[in-house]
């Protein structure tokens, strides 16, 4: 029998809607396990108590109406939650208590969720391993002889659902920081189309970019969670006009007859070998349930990378100008306004918030912004027609994750530019604003987890998620969690 | 209307020296809510009332584009005989300032909502057209107070997030008095448009203004200096006459006009700079990427233009060639919102001509003599419209109309009622007055001599001779008509 706290969402919310799990043993299932944890490093602020509280009240007042009733969720610490912590991970905003929660959010607890946290990240979501967080580094569950990074920027997400500390979690994704994490700790992590979830209540990095998702261990959990969070916020002018549908009733595994594209240009030079035999491992399972595979182009590939570190970096220049010491957070004093701006930014923000501030303050500025900015967004045109083309002949397009699996903490830390390569296959799918999944699909020589990626059309996550539950059904993916931080 | 020539030139020793004007005009739009947020806009609001989460850049917090903004935007766009855009984006100036609670002011840069325009002056010396550059919507930043506290600043965000309409003229205006009529203008035309109260003792109406010197007859320009945030007319005037001859002064010298920023000191009197060119903030603009483009559909000027009021050269035009009025008595009427809608009530229910008449003479008078606005009138508009309806018809002259107008001051009491009670009815008998005639003729045979050798002065004492037999109730110009005849 599993315990209570390997059981997947799904089949969790399945049992408590049965009576057979009460609200009360979920959140203390996972309390328990969470407090035990530490190690990890995933939680930034628990809410244990008020947990606990709720699912006693939950269990006196049943609700079967609600699609994820009693399931105890930490969510990443970029959701403003009211009255309750909310840092970006960041020394800026140590203590800071919104009276607010986001849209995001809000749908979780409407539909029976319970709040157990904040998850750790990096500050501010700028990162690819949770090594830049203000509030320590997160440890991935899986490890060789050394601690190894979880991915990021939602880390501590990833982690937690890889070590069962939260029965799922949602978190956010500018460039990969729901995949490439999925891919390092074996989970399941999905990045919807852009405007399919409200952005209102999130910390903003980069607007046309970021957008919240599900992370959990199972597909069929991604499409439920999906399903809570999706539809049109009025508070968010970029949100889609599209109300929320269906994702997990519709799931299905029969992907008979879809077609799958294979980009040429995702065969990196000096890609690991085990990643290539991954991809075609995956392609072969596609075929093997009836799909046609087809390679296709998308030949600009190469400029998402850069083209991404200059308008990610751009609008968050902008965006975390708010954060000065004047009205919230955390402030440095100083003889006059100019020194008290300096003072609270500097020992506010940590190095990589820094860089990325420096960078996009750089390419807007007078003299800059045509050769910089302004080519960028024509360079993302071109991406997004290169996908656009694409889907006109394919359904689906299936590449890894990552271009390796989880690296030693501390490696990539001097090295930026080695960093931003790890969403070398992840940002073309936010500059073309598509949705995006990333399976867990094997084990690499390390026996480190290895992901696949699967990217849609535009506001078609039903059929990447039944690609995605194909194959993940198919697969069989076991993940090894050895509970060595206990 | 004199034919005076325009005469701002200042006399420098290079020769005589032009000066070329341009104005940024911050106009409040009126609203119920902010430009991106649903925050209350109400002036004089206890501090920090009036502040929603957006409006103080908290985490997480999204613009919202508030709809009535923009028509308000437009229907100010077609009040100044501009292009709308139906395609504007909304960009990001970014820059530091503890009012500018998201370190960035949402404003529009490369596409406005309305394009070029422009505005007529009424001048001394002629119509002066001025061309309008542009119209954009912006947010307005908070107010910050520097004089509270030795040590502190304080900052109230209420103001932060109002729409501003910001007005860009063309560098055609060459005087202070000049900018006097534009701002004016502007006013009048956004008052009537019920589209920004013009108030510029609170703030709502605002302008920078770009001041450069040339040697009459040049066409190149100047540099140009900016004079920051001036709140009136008047001090605008006292700026730009105090820059226009400090600029002036340095090219004597032969030293160069620095570009820069500058602030009006009241007190002093005197501009004073703020920041040089080198110290100019860096905006670093790009298209806010929480906004979708402002695209406007298909009809929907149409649509608001159909609706437009008059509007107030329209309505100046149509006095002057409909009711004959004369242009100034017209530009009076017009000027101001409030006697435009009493006049309008009095002309349309009698007479469009001594409407104007008599508002701005008798009216005009008693209002003055009491210190009061129109808008405080002890005369309502029915009353002062059936009294002339009284002269119109003949029951009674100009003249006794001003005793009963006089009446009507102390209780706006009914005209009609006021000649019945005082029996004020002129008599318009043309027996009686012919009778009448005759007895005072005859009765002065020698001055009836003098009129016809050639005195013609004379017949305005037979007039008076007449209307005093009369007790003044004679018709004026039946006495008029049938003297004539008598004496020819």
């Amino acid at each position: 029998m599993s315990e209570i706290y390997q059981l997947s969402l799904c089949e969790l919310v399945e049992k408590i809607k049965s009576k057979e799990i009460s609200c009360e043993d979920a959140t203390q299932s996972y309390v328990d396990r969470a407090s035990r944890s530490k190690k990890l490093n995933c939680y930034i602020e628990d809410t244990f108590d008020v947990a606990l509280k709720k699912a006693k009240s939950q269990d006196q007042n049943f609700n079967k109406d609600q699609k994820i009733f009693g399931a105890p969720i930490a969510v990443k610490d970029l959701f403003c939650t009211k009255g309750v912590q909310t840092t970006a991970s960041s020394k800026m905003l140590e203590g800071f208590k919104p009276e607010y929660e986001s849209t995001v959010t809000s749908k979780l607890w409407e539909q029976g969720g319970n709040l157990l946290g904040k998850l750790n990240c990096d500050e501010y979501a700028m990162g690819s391993s949770n090594e830049t967080s203000y509030f320590g580094n997160v440890i991935n569950p899986y490890k060789n002889d050394k601690d190894l990074v979880p991915g990021g920027s939602s880390g501590g997400s990833a982690s937690a659902v890889a070590a069962n500390l939260t029965s799922a979690t949602v978190g956010t994704d500018t460039g990969g920081s729901i995949r490439q994490p999925a891919s390092f700790t074996g989970t399941v992590g999905l990045k919807p189309t852009y405007g399919r979830c409200s952005r209102w209540g999130i910390v903003a990095f980069a607007s046309s970019l970021d957008q919240a998702g599900p992370m959990t261990k199972t597909v069929k959990d991604s499409a439920l969670i999906l399903e809570v969070i999706s539809g049109h916020d009025h508070k968010d002018s970029t949100s889609a006009k599209k109300q929320t549908e269906p994702f997990s009733q519709k799931l299905t595994k029969d992907i008979k007859g879809l077609k799958v594209g294979i980009p040429k240009e995702y065969k990196v030079e000096g890609m690991p070998n085990e990643i290539n035999e991954l991809w075609n491992k995956g392609i072969e399972i596609v075929k093997s349930l009836g799909c046609e595979t087809k390679e296709i182009s998308l030949p600009h590939t190469k400029y998402a990378l850069p083209t991404y570190y200059i308008i990610a970096p751009a609008e968050a220049s902008s965006n975390l100008a708010r954060y000065d010491g004047v009205r919230y957070g955390f402030r440095a004093e100083g003889k006059d306004l100019i020194e008290m701006y300096e003072n609270t930014r500097a020992q506010g923000f940590g190095d990589e918030v820094k860089r990325r501030i420096l960078i996009g303050t750089y390419v807007l500025s007078s003299g800059y912004y045509d050769a910089y900015y302004l080519k960028a967004q024509k360079v993302r045109r071109l991406i997004k027609n290169d996908f656009d083309e694409a889907f006109k002949t394919v359904d689906t397009i299936l590449t890894p994750t990552a271009p390796s699996s989880a690296f030693e903490i501390g490696q990539n830390v001097d090295d930026p530019i080695s960093m931003y390569l790890n969403d070398v296959f992840t940002v073309p799918v936010n500059l073309a604003g598509l949705p995006a999944i990333s399976i867990p699909a094997g084990y690499d020589q390390k026996n480190l987890p290895l992901g696949l990626q699967l990217i849609g059309k535009s506001f078609d996550e039903q059929t990447i998620l039944n690609n995605a539950y194909a194959i993940e059904q198919n697969l069989n993916f076991k993940p090894q969690i050895k509970d060595w931080w206990m | 209307m004199s034919d005076k020539q325009f005469d701002y030139y200042l006399t420098g020793e290079k020769g005589e020296y032009e000066v070329v004007i341009g104005l940024e005009v911050h106009a409040q739009v009126l609203s119920e809510a902010k430009l991106f947020s649903s925050s209350a806009t109400k002036f004089g609001s206890e501090p920090n009332s009036q502040v929603s989460l957006v409006d103080a850049a908290m985490p997480g917090m999204l613009p919202v584009i508030n709809k009535f903004c923009v028509e308000q935007a437009v229907k100010t766009g077609l009040g100044l005989n501009a292009k709308i855009n139906n395609f504007s984006k909304f960009d990001r100036k970014n820059y530091f300032y503890a009012d500018l609670p998201q370190g960035y002011q949402i404003s529009q840069f490369k596409h406005p909502i309305v394009g070029e325009g422009k505005v007529i002056l009424d001048m001394p010396y002629g119509t002066k057209e001025v061309g309008i550059e542009r119209l954009h919507l912006e947010q307005d930043a908070g107010k910050s107070m520097h004089d509270q506290d030795p040590n502190h600043s304080f900052v109230d965000l209420n103001r932060s997030g109002i729409a501003l309409m910001e007005i860009v003229s063309k560098p055609d205006l060459r005087s202070p008095s000049e900018v006097g009529e534009y701002i004016k203008k502007l006013r009048s035309i956004m008052r009537y448009l019920n589209t920004c109260d013009g108030n510029m003792e609170q703030g709502s109406l605002r302008a920078d203004v770009n001041v450069s010197v040339r040697l009459k007859g040049s066409t190149e320009f100047g540099t140009r200096c900016e004079i920051k945030n001036v709140n009136s007319i008047k001090f605008m005037q006292q700026a730009i006459d105090y820059e226009a001859r400090r600029q002036i002064d340095l090219i004597e010298e032969g030293k160069e006009v620095d570009q820069e920023t500058r602030l009006f000191d009241t007190k002093k009197q005197e501009t004073r700079s703020m920041r040089s060119k080198e110290d100019a903030h860096d905006y670093r603009y790009f298209p806010d990427p929480d906004l979708l483009p402002l695209r406007l559909e298909e009809g929907y000027v149409e649509n608001l233009k159909k609706d437009l009021p008059e509007l107030p050269d329209q309505k100046k035009q149509r006095l002057i060639s409909e009711f004959n009025l004369s242009n100034y008595e017209a530009s009076v009427i017009i000027s101001d919102q409030a006697v435009s809608s009493y006049y309008e009530e009095v002309a349309k229910q009698s007479d469009y001509k001594l409407a104007a008449t008599w508002l701005m003479g008798e009216l005009f008078a008693a209002l003055n003599k009491e210190g009061k606005e129109i808008t405080e009138s002890p005369v309502s508009a029915n009353n002062l419209a059936k009294m002339i309806n009284l002269i119109k018809d003949g029951t009674i002259s100009g003249k006794i109309a001003k005793t009963v107008f006089e009446e009507m001051i102390k209780n706006d009491a009914d005209p009609s009622k006021i000649v019945e009670d005082k029996g004020l009815k002129q008599t318009s008998d043309p027996k009686e007055i012919e009778s009448i005639i005759e007895k005072i003729l005859s009765s002065n045979q020698d001055k009836v001599e003098q009129y016809k050798s050639g005195k013609d002065k004379l017949f305005g004492f037979f007039v008076g001779q007449v209307m005093k037999e009369m007790k003044g109730k004679g018709n004026p110009q039946m006495i008029n008509d049938i003297l004539k005849n008598k004496l020819k």
